[in-house]
């Protein structure tokens, strides 16, 4: 079975590629174990998100500062 | 009749922001001048650089966001300028910025000798991530951790995360494999995230 090492290192790149079907099944088979993996899984994307809101920020909308 | 005045909110007008911009580039030049430690070379680095960031201007919303991404191509036209140009003495921080094998050992701490998560580094939930991106001073911690990233690691990313290039179009501009890139890209990311966890997260913001 992978270790966290080589999982993070999957979980790094299903941003960048699709990951082929044995990886996303090893990646799987880790993070229904491993909660600190499926954390980062999760903080990868969230990254990403923040990335994105870094670089072009939701403008406010009216209903939200008049409401 | 009196025009209302719209001012435009800080997310679209920066590019017009003369002051924004002129102090932008005073920063640049003197960050460039120190590093290169000519005055002519600086000028030339920070009209590539800011030429190059330009070409991109549209992605950027934010203001901070340019600025992190005009630096990171300053530093890189200064790390070729330094390469080319070997009678001038880089300083020790554009030097080490360019080390794209860093303290190998340092990194792998996260994980023991077979390669889990030490129990003081697991990753742990981030709750409400979409309430810090309101905060200003969220910006303020991811800003900083951005920068704390070497010089390599933060273009990679933003060339990914930020423009959006593939990942073949950065092997290409960076002139690296992929598999290089791979490790750039995991790197930065895992660095970034536990900045983040350790400046926003673990300080209960």
């Amino acid at each position: 079975m992978m270790n966290c090492k080589s999982t993070t290192q999957l979980l790094s790149q299903a941003q960048d590629r699709k990951l082929t079907f044995i990886e996303t099944s090893g990646v799987k088979l880790h993070t229904s174990m491993c909660k600190g993996c499926r954390n980062y899984g999760k903080q990868m994307k969230q990254l990403s998100d923040l990335s994105s809101q870094f670089v072009k920020p939701k403008p406010e909308t009216k209903s939200d500062t008049l409401s | 009749m009196i025009e209302p005045n719209l001012t435009a909110p800080e997310t679209h007008n920066w590019t017009h922001d003369e002051a924004f911009m002129s102090e932008l580039r005073q920063q640049m030049l003197k960050f460039a001048t120190l590093q290169l430690q000519d005055a002519s070379l600086a000028e030339d680095a920070v009209q590539e650089a800011f030429i190059g960031a330009l070409k991109n201007q549209q992605t950027f919303g934010r203001r901070s966001a340019f600025k992190t991404w005009v630096f990171a191509i300053l530093k890189h036209k200064i790390i070729d300028v330094i390469r080319n140009n070997q009678r001038l003495v880089p300083s020790s921080s554009v030097q080490n910025d360019d080390d794209d094998q860093p303290d190998l050992e340092v990194w792998d701490q996260q994980f023991d000798d077979r390669g889990y998560w030490h129990l003081s580094e697991r990753p742990t939930a981030w709750q409400q991530p979409s309430e810090s991106a309101s905060n200003d001073q969220f910006w303020e911690v991811f800003e900083a951790c951005l920068e704390g990233l070497p010089g390599q690691y933060s273009r990679a990313y933003m060339m990914r995360e930020f423009i959006g290039l593939s990942t073949d179009e950065i092997c290409q501009e960076l002139e690296t494999s992929e598999n290089s890139l791979n490790v750039l890209l995991y790197r930065a990311r895992s660095k970034l995230r536990k900045c983040l966890q350790t400046n926003w997260i673990d300080k209960g913001a």
